[in-house]
This record gives C-alpha cells, sequence and structure tokens, in this order.
C-alpha cells in the first residue's frame, strides 16, 4: 500500500451542539477503497463532511490530516484544489448555471495550472460522459435543477471523473440507482480508483458488488466497531447491525 | 481634477474612469425659465419646442415630490446644485477620426469602436449633454431608418418630433418627466418605416463626466406598421463623491403589427439619482419589450411601462436589479391593459447585498371593455445577508372579469449548501456567490446581446469579490 493519504485521529463531530463523531480514527492511501456502513443516523454523512469542511459541522477534537496537513486550516476551496471530492448525498441545485459553464469552471479552478485546454476539456467531457451514458444536452440544463435523483448522481461521478481527484469521499452515491445506473457509477468509481484513495459511505452491499473494498467499517452511534476485509459487508447483508451492538 | 486623478481616485475598476472636464459651453448650476429659454435658444429649436419647455417648467415648478417611495432620499436632491446643460464639444460628429482626443480615448475604453464593428447597426455615444459621436450604418440609410441623437432629429425631422414627443410620456406625467421636458438633451431619435426589419441590434452608451451634471436625456423611438427594432443601451458613470442627477424620459410608439425592444443595462456610480419614465404604446398586434438591468446608482426609481392599446398587443418587461450598500433600487413595471385579448409578461429579479434595498413596484391594470386578456407578474428577490431588504408593492386593478392573471413571488436567501457545494469544487466563496447570483440573473442575461451579457457577469463577479465600493 502507498503513503498515507488521509489520516484521521480521535475525531469527535459537533452538529448544532450535539455531538454525532464520537472518536473515529481512520487511515487512507492511494489505491486503498475504504466502506462505511452502517444504518441511518449512525454518523456516516457527518464525516465525510466534516472531512470536506461543510461549516456546520465542527469538529471539537481530534485532527483530520491531508497529505500531513491538518484539514482545519484549508478552507473547503483549498481542499477541493489540494485535490479532495465529495460527492453529495443531495447535490445543492443552482439555477441559472448551465452544467456545461460550471464544469468547465470547476475544472480550472481545481486543476489549476495543469487544467486542460478548451479543445482537450471538451475532449475529455465527451469520452466521460460517453462512459456514463449521459446525454450532451445534460451540458445546456442548470446544475441540478430539476434531476432526478438518478441524473444528479450521474453528474456527481461525472465531475469526480473530470476533478481527478487524491481522495474521494462518496456519499451514498449508490441509494436510489437502478441496476443498471447502479453499474454505470460503479465504473466511474473503479476508474478513479487505482491512483486515488477512496472512501464510500452506504448502507447496501449491493454497490460492494461492483467495487470491491479493501477494507469495510462498521460505524454505530459515532464509532467504529468493527473493521474488516470485503466479507463483512456479505455478513452484514445476512446478519444486520444488531449483532454489532454493545 | 486631472484623468489621471480621477482614476486613482476610482481605483482599477475599469469602467470607473473619466475625462477631464472639457466643456465649451456650461451652464451655472440652477434652474429659471430664463436658463430653459437660453437652452432652447442655444439650440436654435422651433418656438413650439420652446414654448413646450417652459410650459414643462411650469409645471416642474408646480409640482410636489413624489409622497411614495424613498422620500428620505428624494428629498435629498437639491435640484439648485445641478448644472443643467453643458455642451462639450462642438456639434455632432459622424466620423470617429473628428472626434476630440480626450473624448475618443473614454469610448475606447468603453470599446465603442470595436463593437461596432461586430455588432452595432449603429451608435451613438452620448458625452455630457450631447452626442458628439454618430454613425448610422449603409444598410440602415438605405432601409430608410432614421436614426440620430434627439437634437438633430428635432432639426431634420421637426414635423415627425412635433407629432409624437410628449404624446406617451405628458410632461405633467409626474415631476421629473415635466423637469426631463424642460431641460432635455441628447437622447436617440429612431423613426423605422413601414415593414422594415432592423436585424442587428442599434446600440447607444449614456455617460455621466462631469460633477453635478445632470443628464437629462430624451429618447423617441417609432416603429411603423409591420416594422421591428432592437435598441440596445449601456450606461456606466465614474464615481464622484457629489450627487448627480439622471432623469431621462423614453417614449417608445409600436404602430399595428411593429415590435420594439429596449435593452437597457445601467451600472451607475453610487451618488447618481436615476429616476426615469419609460413608456411604450404598443397598438394592434404590435409587441414592446423593455429588458432593465439596474446596477448603481444611489436611488433608483424606474417603472418601464407599456400601454397595449390595440387588440392582440402584447407587453413584455424583464428587469434586474442589484442594490448594494447605501441603494435603493425601486424599480418594476407597469402594463395597461386597454383592448382585448392583449398579453402581457413582467419577470423582475432582484438582489440585496451588504445592506442594500430592493423594492419591486408593479402596476397591473386591465379596463373593462379589455376581454380575454392575459398576464403574468413574476418577482423573485434574493438577499445575500441578512442586513438586506427586499420589498414588494404589487397593484392589480382589474376592471374585467375575464382577464385571466398569475402572480407569482419568492423571496429566498443563498443557502449554504449551495455555498458549500460550489465551495467544494474548488470555487472560493467569493467565486461561488458570483456563480449564484449570475445564475439568478440569467433569465435576463440571456435576452442581452453577448457583449453585454460578458460585461453584466463580469460586474455582478466584481461586486461578489467587493472590488467595487
Amino acid at each position: 500500500m502507498g503513503d498515507e493519504l488521509l489520516s484521521i485521529d480521535s475525531l469527535h463531530v459537533s452538529v448544532a451542539d450535539t455531538e454525532i463523531i464520537k472518536g473515529v480514527s481512520l487511515k487512507i492511501s492511494i489505491g486503498e477503497v475504504h466502506a462505511i456502513m452502517g444504518r441511518n443516523g449512525s454518523g456516516k454523512s457527518t464525516l465525510v463532511n466534516a472531512i470536506m469542511g461543510h461549516p456546520a459541522y465542527e469538529i471539537t477534537s481530534g485532527t483530520i490530516k491531508f497529505n500531513g496537513v491538518d484539514v482545519e486550516e484549508m478552507e473547503v476551496f483549498e481542499r477541493a484544489r489540494a485535490g479532495m471530492f465529495l460527492s453529495f448525498q443531495y447535490p445543492a441545485s443552482i439555477p441559472g448555471v448551465q452544467v456545461g459553464t460550471f464544469l468547465r469552471k470547476s475544472v480550472s479552478s481545481v486543476r489549476g495550472d495543469s487544467a486542460p485546454s478548451a479543445r482537450e476539456f471538451r475532449k475529455e467531457l465527451k469520452t466521460h460522459m460517453e462512459s456514463l451514458n449521459m446525454d450532451k444536452s445534460f451540458l445546456a440544463r442548470y446544475v441540478n435543477d430539476g434531476f432526478s435523483g438518478g441524473e444528479k448522481k450521474r453528474l456527481e461521478i461525472l465531475q469526480m471523473l473530470l476533478l481527478n481527484p487524491r481522495l474521494a469521499l462518496l456519499d451514498e452515491t449508490d441509494s436510489g440507482l437502478d441496476i443498471d445506473a447502479l453499474r454505470v457509477v460503479a465504473d466511474g468509481i473503479n476508474s478513479v480508483a487505482p491512483n486515488a484513495g477512496c472512501l464510500l459511505i452506504t448502507h447496501y452491499e449491493r454497490l460492494l458488488e461492483h467495487v470491491k473494498p479493501d477494507y469495510v467499517h462498521v460505524m454505530i452511534d459515532g464509532k467504529i466497531v468493527k473493521t474488516g476485509n470485503a466479507g463483512l459487508a456479505s455478513e452484514l447483508e445476512s446478519k444486520g447491525y444488531d449483532w454489532l451492538e454493545v | 481634477m486631472s484623468g489621471e486623478e480621477a482614476r486613482d481616485a476610482v481605483g482599477d475598476y475599469r469602467y470607473g474612469f473619466h475625462d477631464p472636464e472639457n466643456s465649451t459651453i456650461r451652464f451655472d448650476k440652477g434652474l429659471s425659465e430664463q436658463v430653459v429659454r437660453d437652452i432652447s435658444e442655444l439650440k436654435e429649436e422651433p418656438q413650439w419646442m420652446t414654448d413646450i419647455r417652459v410650459k414643462a417648467y411650469r409645471r416642474f415648478i408646480e409640482m410636489p415630490m413624489p409622497t411614495w417611495g424613498n422620500c428620505g432620499m428624494l428629498n435629498q436632491i437639491d435640484f439648485d446644485s445641478v448644472t443643467y446643460f453643458l455642451r462639450s464639444s462642438k456639434g455632432t460628429e459622424n466620423n470617429w477620426d473628428d472626434v476630440p482626443e480626450d473624448i475618443k480615448r473614454t469610448f475606447e475604453r468603453l470599446g465603442i469602436p470595436e463593437a461596432e464593428q461586430k455588432w452595432l447597426g449603429g451608435v451613438t455615444a452620448q458625452y455630457e449633454s450631447e452626442a458628439v459621436y454618430h454613425s448610422v450604418r449603409e444598410d440602415l440609410e438605405e432601409q430608410g431608418v432614421l436614426f440620430l441623437d434627439m437634437d438633430s432629429g428635432l432639426k431634420k425631422f421637426p414635423d415627425i418630433v412635433k407629432k409624437y414627443f410628449c404624446t406617451v410620456v405628458p410632461a405633467s406625467d409626474n415631476k421629473f418627466s415635466a423637469l426631463n421636458t424642460a431641460v432635455w438633451s441628447g437622447g436617440s431619435f429612431i423613426y423605422v418605416p413601414k415593414g422594415v426589419h432592423v436585424e442587428m441590434p442599434v446600440q447607444a452608451y449614456f455617460r455621466i463626466n462631469a460633477k453635478n451634471m445632470g443628464q437629462f436625456e430624451r429618447t423617441l423611438i417609432i416603429a411603423d406598421e409591420g416594422s421591428s427594432i432592437n435598441y440596445v443601451e449601456g450606461c456606466t458613470a465614474p464615481t464622484y463623491s457629489t450627487e448627480s442627477l439622471h432623469s431621462a424620459v423614453v417614449e417608445l410608439i409600436a404602430m399595428e403589427g411593429a415590435k420594439i425592444r429596449y435593452s437597457t443595462v445601467q451600472n451607475w456610480s453610487a451618488n447618481v439619482y436615476n429616476l426615469v419614465t419609460k413608456r411604450g404604446i404598443a397598438y394592434k398586434d404590435a409587441t414592446i419589450e423593455w429588458v432593465d438591468g439596474n446596477i448603481g446608482s444611489k436611488l433608483t426609481m424606474k417603472y418601464p411601462s407599456v400601454i397595449l392599446k390595440g387588440e392582440g398587443a402584447h407587453a413584455e418587461v424583464i428587469s434586474v436589479a442589484y442594490a448594494g450598500k447605501g441603494q435603493h433600487q425601486d424599480a418594476g413595471a407597469k402594463v395597461h391593459h386597454l383592448a382585448p385579448n392583449t398579453t402581457s409578461n413582467i419577470l423582475s429579479k432582484s438582489i440585496s447585498k451588504n445592506g442594500g434595498r430592493s423594492s419591486y413596484r408593479g402596476m397591473l391594470q386591465v379596463s373593462p371593455k379589455a376581454h380575454g386578456c392575459r398576464s403574468k407578474v413574476v418577482c423573485d428577490a434574493l438577499m445575500l445577508d441578512a442586513d438586506s431588504q427586499s420589498d414588494t408593492y404589487p397593484t392589480m386593478e382589474v376592471g374585467n372579469p375575464t382577464a385571466d392573471l398569475e402572480h407569482e413571488a419568492s423571496v429566498s436567501k443563498v443557502s449554504n449548501d449551495q455555498l458549500f457545494y460550489l465551495m467544494s469544487r474548488g470555487h472560493s466563496e467569493e467565486e461561488a456567490m458570483g456563480m449564484i447570483v449570475n445564475g439568478f440573473f440569467e433569465p435576463f442575461t440571456r435576452e442581452l446581446p453577448m457583449e453585454y451579457a460578458v460585461e453584466l457577469n463580469r460586474l455582478l463577479e466584481l461586486e461578489m469579490e467587493g472590488a467595487i465600493g
């Protein structure tokens, strides 16, 4: 395994003065796929939002280091430019801003000096959109405005492919997808995974049939209570979470 | 103040520059009947125009200030400290080479010559009170389209001006239309003959460029039967510490089956009072469209209106307003459905930031005789912080029960989730705000010629970066 990309140590996170994450430690290196499973409300989404820096999530103690730098010293956009990416469970809509313009601007911001030329960008865009079965009419629509659940997820994956992150955080990217869409999304994740660290949040095993995790963590009440390999996911599918509760 | 000093005072804001005041004729501050007569005499106007001016001046003196709107700001206007006429170059030019150098520099920084080649059907650029540069593309001339500055229009086509002047906006309509009628100078005069379609946008720039200089331009556009024209006007102004008064009147006349679109983007500096009366009359099956963008100024009061006088006529009013610190944008629309089966759409979008205030003031009237009218009004306000203010004053007077009217209004705030989403894609908070704001105005921006759309987006991005005071 490669060098340590993300290092979380004894993390506690509160939302509106209520503690949600109650002491989580986790290390992710390039090339590793980690899955965090757990019931709704166990703190999975809070963890990835805190890593990305959502202002509503307050780190009360512990640290998150990305490439050795404490992320609390970085603005959200600086985290993005440093190579962190969050695929949102519920991406916000931005009325009036066309998908094409948004993607171009985001690629310029995140990739900076190494951003592709307009022509290269169009080529990359075309390739990725074809791989995700997205029609080019998407580009003229407003970002997530009136999108179906599946369309939103595809747009998240398209952004991930274009932004080419070092750390990909995927928050329930599989929920609400039919089996074909799930396969398309999984292919997207698999194409990024070899050169990045991936952290998948899910509460179904379904996605993990298509994306093979190196580690599966079980989260209950703001803590990681068990870590195992891909086999743990199938075990959870048949046995549920009750046997892990204290 | 030298040009350089002025630029220093303004900072590197692209459009906030001005030329040294270079006026050959300038009246003392303040207004009297004699000043009004002098203006008319200096311009060698026919007696009937002098009479209209003098009568309007008397109305202006008699009429009280409006008792609605932002009276506190309105009452700060000191009419005695305004200069009512100033001529900055000798006569009107229509050859770019003949335009005085410093004036040309100003226009070059505004990009007029290049813009002309690419986009324009003709250019009238107003410097101080009169047009100094004016050209009409040959194809327009060949089609018989008249496009002149208003002073030249009066000289060359007095009969047309006499027939229509003050017929849409009477001098006594309001205190500021009376003032404009008394002291007007510059503006555009356009006549489009029957059946002629002016395909390219026709464009004019206006600027206020002297301290305490009021601009009182007067525009009259007549589209004869079955013709069409797309007129575009843009304003930017240097930043000055003393108050400036801008009070224009625009009259549009769309004859049977004609179509007029009048697009404006204004970016007055934060000390300007922008009190404008814009109105059009649409006859049978005619269409009038106002596309109106208001950024800057201290106080803007502007309600583009359309009188739907003939059966089947249509009105479209799309407006945006951006109110920053210390600014009040009091804008909206008025539509009067006087004839059957007339239709109208009003879309108003406003943004308030840093304690700014935006008001939507609308009037929709359906007369008892007007059967089968349809109207849709949508007004959306976006507040960028808790200090800012947005209010709406919609009025509907419906005298015919067959009218089909819709009204939608919304007030929203930029959500943390939107900002977080955009920032997670590498955009700084200011950039994210700029994208949200440009997106909010997009239904307006897409109606503009491309160069205006680009300029407007850039201006809003600068506003979000706090680069503008």
